[in-house]
């Protein structure tokens, strides 16, 4: 489904990414960690096409298209969702609005019928149960004022409503406390299905207590250095990335 | 990114650009007594209304344009203003809407304002104004029966002129300043509304207008009456054909609410802004006045304005009586050159009187959006209240926004508030947008028009559905 090769990226002057290479397969978890400034969330904004990222060297191929030649909202539109390290805040749009808006056009995109305002409500109540949000959230602000907890569940309940082939999800978990936690991963869990591949970006192991990864990949300066199955991550988690610092880049996954 | 946008924007073409060939019975530009007493005789208009527009003729020529606004044009020449024009009539005035004009019919179904369709579907009245005369009334029927008189401004003045005497001038006065002086000596028609006692007007009131005849300047004059315990919702809404030439344009708005009356009175004004490098537009010089005269009377404006190459608007409030109320809420947008220069005056006369102003302002291009506003509690105004909030979005490097507060308070017991803010659209805010599928321009929209809210919220529902498409028309991009 996603074939990263030897993959560089610059934010101006300053390389971040120096070849990485992965390949995940449909109905795969892949989680990715490492140190901060490893380049992790930088891989998931060159992916979902956020400027400000050159991309220097490399290919990315996205069912076995040219996935850098898309701009952000195609790429959304061919499935690919970024769960938001910070998500944003918009004034004066309500959740349900900004969903439906987003959940619409990627619909157009795909040449499949727009919900009307009914058939939307139905499925966005059933959407909001997962991750327990309260549906008066639905009526509020895009993120205003909400907890971290409450933005993070918000980013999952959107990706439970665009049902993307590839959820990008940068550091879900931070700032999270363990009942959030738990939810967030249940609201993660639901949406497992063999159509559909995970890329978990974190910085702790706890997440992977919830979310069983099928790989964990350890970034280090802008490489992977280290790949293994999720027994990596507890690795880690004993050991520190310090562990990993002198390593060798890992060689194609 | 937004600068992308702006180079977008700036290819955008005026969507209702278009003139109609429509006879019209013009006088030569110029201005002077002749003048005046011409456009005096072709209305038929009683010796006292002449009388009265003579005075602002002279209060005006000893009057100066007013130089204290953030705007910048080059001089007007006054004597170059074409001061009265009107369709020719074809035999007697027309009796309904088959008689009129097919030519401004087709007029009005550019702008999308069937009259048929608005008098069968909306339960809308519709005062056609073109140009300078009113050219079709609908509804009268209905509200006759309530004795709600809704009419061209020249009707009023034929059919009662007691009521137009009575009220004309009182709260924007002849000489309250130049252009309202100008307008004094040589409005030519507009729309005339008065509710009786204890009426409910039980439908929106609306008024089109539009400017067509070449280098003629409206100057349009409406009065709104609304008697003890009664309410009214007045809606304004405009387009414009585009034009090289500057149009100049001076209108004036009285309202008087008496006690326990209430008047809500909504705008949309879309007038042509000029090209994208500045050329043409509307010079839009307005006194909006509105006096709360009765004890807990309430005043509403709301505007959204996104046309005219030059804004100069006020939307005011006395509040006269004791509780009484005025709000503004307004939406201001500037693209390319256009500027404007908006806001409004509250001054709390009676106790306990109590006064909102919500401001939202939105540049883009080199626009230059100003709020401008005056609240005065005076010593009388015991317990007075206001709070006023004013939020600027700019959506590029090379526009500007203003905000020149004034707080006048003469009573200890008065309870002030003033928050303000200026904001960007963030490419934080765009991206996270595009990441859900939205495109940039309709995640500008939404955004913008999320900015937007507390206002457009105070609009009646079809009102605020045409506000938001013309916000998203007025910034989108070569789309369409």
């Amino acid at each position: 489904m996603l074939e990263i090769k030897n993959l560089h990226a610059s934010v101006g002057d300053k390389p971040i990414l120096k070849g990485i290479h992965l390949t995940i397969k449909t109905g795969e978890v892949h989680a990715i960690m490492g140190p901060n400034g490893s380049g992790k969330s930088t891989l998931g904004n060159v992916l979902s096409g956020r400027e400000g990222y050159t991309v220097t060297e490399g290919d990315v191929l996205y069912e076995g298209k040219n996935l850098l030649a898309l701009a952000p909202e195609a790429r959304a539109a061919a499935g690919i969702f970024l769960g938001f390290q910070y998500p944003v805040e918009i004034p004066g749009i309500t959740n349900n609005y900004f969903m439906k808006t987003a959940l619409n056009a990627v619909r157009r995109a795909r040449g499949e019928k727009e919900l009307d305002a009914i058939d939307f409500l139905k499925l966005i109540k059933e959407k909001a149960k997962v991750v327990e949000m309260d549906p008066s959230m639905l009526s509020r602000s895009v993120n205003e004022g909400f907890s971290g907890g409450e933005k993070k569940r918000n980013e999952i309940l959107q990706m439970g409503v665009l049902e993307p082939k590839l959820a990008i999800l940068d550091e879900t978990d931070s700032g999270l406390d363990i009942d959030a936690l738990q939810i967030v991963s249940k609201g993660i869990n639901a949406l497992r299905s063999p159509g559909r591949a995970f890329l978990v970006i974190t910085h702790y192991q706890r997440l992977l207590n919830y979310v069983q990864p099928d790989y964990v990949h350890v970034l280090s300066a802008g490489r992977i250095v280290k790949s293994g199955g999720k027994e990596l991550a507890h690795e880690l988690e004993q050991k520190g990335y310090g562990w990993l610092e002198n390593a060798k880049p890992a060689t194609v996954v | 990114m937004a600068n992308e946008l702006i180079q977008e924007l700036a290819q955008q073409d005026y969507k209702w650009g278009f003139t109609s060939d429509i006879h019209e019975d013009t006088i030569a530009p110029g201005l002077n007594e002749d003048v005046i007493r011409l456009i005096s005789r072709k209305k038929k208009e009683p010796e006292w209304l002449l009388e009265w527009r003579l005075k602002a003729f002279h209060e005006w020529l000893q009057m100066k344009e007013p130089t204290w606004a953030n705007i910048h044009y080059p001089p007007i020449d006054y004597q170059g203003v074409r001061y009265y024009s009107a369709p020719k009539p074809k035999g007697p005035a027309p009796k309904s809407l088959d008689e009129i004009d097919p030519e401004v019919r087709k007029t009005f179904d550019k702008l999308g304002i069937s009259l048929q369709e608005q008098e069968r579907l909306s339960g809308i009245a519709v005062d056609a104004v073109l140009d300078s005369v009113s050219v079709a009334t609908t509804f009268k029927g209905k509200l006759k029966e309530l004795g709600i008189i809704f009419c061209s401004f020249s009707e009023a003045v034929q059919e009662h002129p007691d009521l137009v005497k009575q009220y004309l001038g009182t709260v924007v006065p002849q000489k309250d300043n130049f252009f309202a002086a100008l307008n004094s000596a040589v409005f030519t028609d507009g729309s005339f509304c008065y509710i009786p006692k204890g009426v409910r007007c039980p439908m929106e009131l609306s008024t089109y207008f539009r400017i067509n005849a070449k280098d003629t300047g409206q100057f349009e004059r409406t009065l709104i009456i609304a008697e003890e315990g009664s309410y009214v919702s007045y809606l304004e809404g405009c387009t414009a054909p585009m034009r090289d030439e500057n149009q100049l344009h001076a209108a004036i708005v009285e309202l008087v609410a008496l006690d326990n009356a209430q008047i809500k009175y909504s705008t949309i004004q879309n007038w042509y802004p000029g090209d994208k490098n500045g050329k043409g537009g509307i010079y839009n010089f307005v006194t909006k006045r509105g006096l709360c005269k009765g004890v807990n009377s309430k005043i509403s404006w709301t505007q959204v304005e996104t046309g005219s190459s030059i804004t100069w608007k006020y939307p005011s409030c006395i509040l006269k009586g004791d509780n009484s109320v005025g709000e503004f809420y307004s939406v201001a947008l500037t693209n390319h050159y256009q500027q404007a220069d908006t806001g409004t005056k509250m001054i709390h006369v009676g106790k306990n009187t109590r006064s909102t102003i919500i401001s939202k302002g939105i540049s883009a291009g080199h626009g230059q959006n100003t709020y401008r506003g005056a609240v005065k509690i005076l010593a009388s105004a015991t317990g007075a209240r206001n709070y006023s909030q004013c939020d600027s979005l700019l959506m590029s490097d090379t526009c500007g926004a203003h905000t020149f507060p004034a707080i006048d308070v003469q009573d200890p017991t008065a309870q002030m508030e003033h928050e303000a803010t200026t904001s960007k659209i963030s490419d934080d805010q765009l991206f996270y947008c595009k990441q859900r599928g939205i495109s940039q321009e309709d995640a500008i929209s939404m955004i913008v028009n999320g900015f937007c809210k507390q206002v457009f919220k105070e609009l009646p529902m079809e009102f605020a559905v045409e506000a938001q498409k013309l916000l998203s028309v007025s910034l989108e991009g070569s789309v369409g």
